[in-house]
């Protein structure tokens, strides 16, 4: 019950300025019956937003509500209807207002329909996907510590997560590729003969948006290799990235690709090629060495330098700065390599939040435009 | 003190405002689109009120519809004749057909009266998960009418969601080898738009779509 009313406090303006140029924080962050938060409200620091507290207290819960703020599931990719506080009335709103900007936006779900993802932009419902007109949010969770062991599909989330801050139409992009996909999988498996000029149809769609994801993860991809060449011999180890396709990235080829591979294709139930399947393969530079073999302390180190090398990326290209989401950052850093990070954060002037269990992590990070807050049980406090 | 609030929201509930046949035609009002119970209840209020000059008049036009109401056999328009008025108008040009999804976007395009030719409605859109296929729409008719002759020009003006241009592709294959000229509506910046609120996705159209001044 408490969404619907928590979104409405929103503006009824629905054509404000878009991001470009504008400095991207959150100034008001508040959650209502979302995860173990009843009602938080957190007035976040330009800067640096540190919040510390035990294990299962709702640390990462505040970075998971500031994760869906962008399009997609979130950072922990759970399901919509599980987010609703469990002793609440169902339902859950997440609203933020952007700093020095007349923007408020909100996201959440009503109890009479828990799986359906409401957006709110200034007021007006809008499409998840157009958060990212707005906002670029990008995270690193202990999760993904094992991106480079796992499959594929955490990597290409991971990567399209960094290509959806330079490219706003990466994401309706994408799910109008995958809707075509789903379209096509479903006429493929049908036991009936179906019309072959509907599957060209899908296919042609399914062309036309992949063959748009394929450029802009090719146009990130190499941007984002200069700027890692550019980031200072650091204490990170340096990552050389590489895109491995399945499948061909121009549209015209694409569409032949799927045309000639439907026997194959309704055989296993899927397309099996395709930008859907794309893999990010990542090398540790100094050694040579595929990121799966490196430390899992390199590892981190890789993500961190592809995490900053992007930050920069985007202040260069769009002009403003993206929120990050440290989730457990300090946990495999030693107090060099941390000292290291906060110091390299600094110099970039975003927006970013993280979580530890413990303050004294935090030490080294700057104060200017700082604030701290302890969680325990749902309830955040601030600490100074 | 919770009984207390109990009664307090049971009681229109439990005392009837009106007779069942009033309440009865509130509810069937309530049940139109864009209605709810607020102002189903006003429009009977208003209607009761105006029996002779709004009650009256609307129960004879709708009377007058629902006996007549029919499918256009051509077009598949909804009117009080078939064919429609549309298809029966002498001033329409018979050469040029405008394809759409449903009744709701010929009447919007109507509505416009830039379109000078006559329609044709689908019925609906491709959609596999919804298990609608081109046998549940207008298809057929529509290439029996093109096949037919006597069309120059066939504009395919679906939706711009992925269904609406996957259905206008899957009907420009449908169509290819006819003698006919398969336009479809432009994509871009809407009147009086900014470009600085567009969305990447239709300004990248309107670049493509872009056209010489003079």
């Amino acid at each position: 019950m408490p969404t619907i009313r928590a979104l409405s406090i929103l503006r009824a303006n629905p054509f404000p300025r878009r991001y470009s140029g504008a400095r991207m924080a959150l100034s008001n962050l508040s959650l209502s019956q979302f995860r173990n938060h009843e009602a938080s409200r957190i007035a976040a620091g330009a800067r640096f937003n540190v919040i510390w507290g035990d294990n299962g207290a709702g640390k990462t819960n505040i970075l998971e509500a500031i994760s869906l703020l962008a399009p997609g599931r979130g950072m922990r990719r759970a399901s919509i209807d599980q987010m609703a506080r469990q002793q609440g009335p169902g339902g859950f709103a997440i609203s933020a207002s952007l700093a020095g900007e007349e923007l408020k936006i909100g996201t959440g779900t009503n109890a009479d329909a828990p799986s359906r993802r409401l957006v709110r932009v200034n007021g007006a419902a809008a499409a998840a996907t157009s958060l990212a007109d707005w906002l670029a949010v990008v995270w690193l969770t202990p999760a993904m510590d094992r991106l480079f062991l796992e499959g594929a599909g955490g990597r290409r989330r991971f990567f399209d997560r960094l290509v959806l801050a330079l490219h706003p139409a990466h994401a309706r992009h994408a799910a109008r590729y995958e809707a075509a996909m789903r379209e096509r999988n479903r006429l493929l498996g049908e036991t009936r003969a179906v019309d072959p000029g509907w599957i060209d149809a899908l296919e042609a769609r399914m062309a036309e948006h992949g063959g748009a994801m394929a450029e802009a993860r090719a146009d990130t991809l190499e941007a984002l290799e200069v700027q890692i060449d550019a980031l200072a011999d650091g204490p990170f180890a340096q990552p050389t990235l590489a895109l491995e396709r399945k499948g061909p990235a121009e549209t015209d080829a694409l569409a032949a690709a799927l045309r000639s591979g439907r026997a194959r294709d309704r055989a296993a139930g899927r397309a099996l090629a395709g930008p859907h399947r794309d893999d990010l393969i990542v090398t540790m530079r100094q050694k040579g060495q595929p990121a799966a073999l490196c430390s899992t302390g390199e590892q981190k180190a890789m993500l961190i330098a592809i995490i900053l090398a992007h930050a920069d990326l985007v202040a260069a290209r769009r002009g403003s700065r993206l929120i990050l989401l440290l989730d457990e950052i300090a946990a495999h850093l030693d107090p060099a390599r941390r000292a290291a990070l906060y110091e390299q954060l600094a110099d970039r002037s975003g927006q970013v939040w993280m979580t530890g269990t413990d303050a004294a992590l935090f030490e080294a990070v700057p104060t200017a435009g700082r604030a701290d807050w302890s969680v325990s049980g749902g309830v955040v406090t601030p600490t100074g | 003190m919770t009984f207390l609030l109990q009664a307090v929201i049971l009681l229109p509930k439990a005392q009837a405002m009106a007779s069942q046949e009033i309440e009865d035609l509130a509810t069937a009002l309530a049940r139109l689109p864009g209605l709810g119970p607020r102002s189903a209840r006003r429009a009977v209020l208003y209607l009761l009120k105006k029996r002779e000059t709004a009650f009256t008049p609307l129960v004879d036009a709708m009377e007058r519809v629902r006996a007549n109401l029919s499918t256009c056999d051509l077009c598949g328009n909804v009117d009080t004749q078939s064919p429609c008025g549309i298809c029966t108008d002498p001033r329409r040009d018979p050469r040029s057909l405008c394809v759409v999804e449903e009744v709701s976007d010929l009447w919007a395009l109507d509505r416009s009266r830039l379109f000078v030719g006559r329609y044709h409605v689908l019925g609906g859109r491709l959609s596999a998960l919804d298990g609608i296929g081109p046998e549940d729409l207008g298809v057929a008719s529509l290439v029996a009418r093109v096949a037919a002759g006597g069309i120059d020009e066939v504009v395919l003006a679906m939706n711009a969601t992925l269904e609406g241009q996957t259905t206008a592709h899957y009907l420009a294959e449908r169509l290819e080898g006819y003698p006919v000229r398969l336009t479809q509506l432009a994509q871009g910046l809407p009147m009086g738009g900014e470009l600085d609120y567009l969305d990447e996705g239709t300004l990248a159209q309107a670049l493509r779509a872009r056209k010489p001044m003079v």
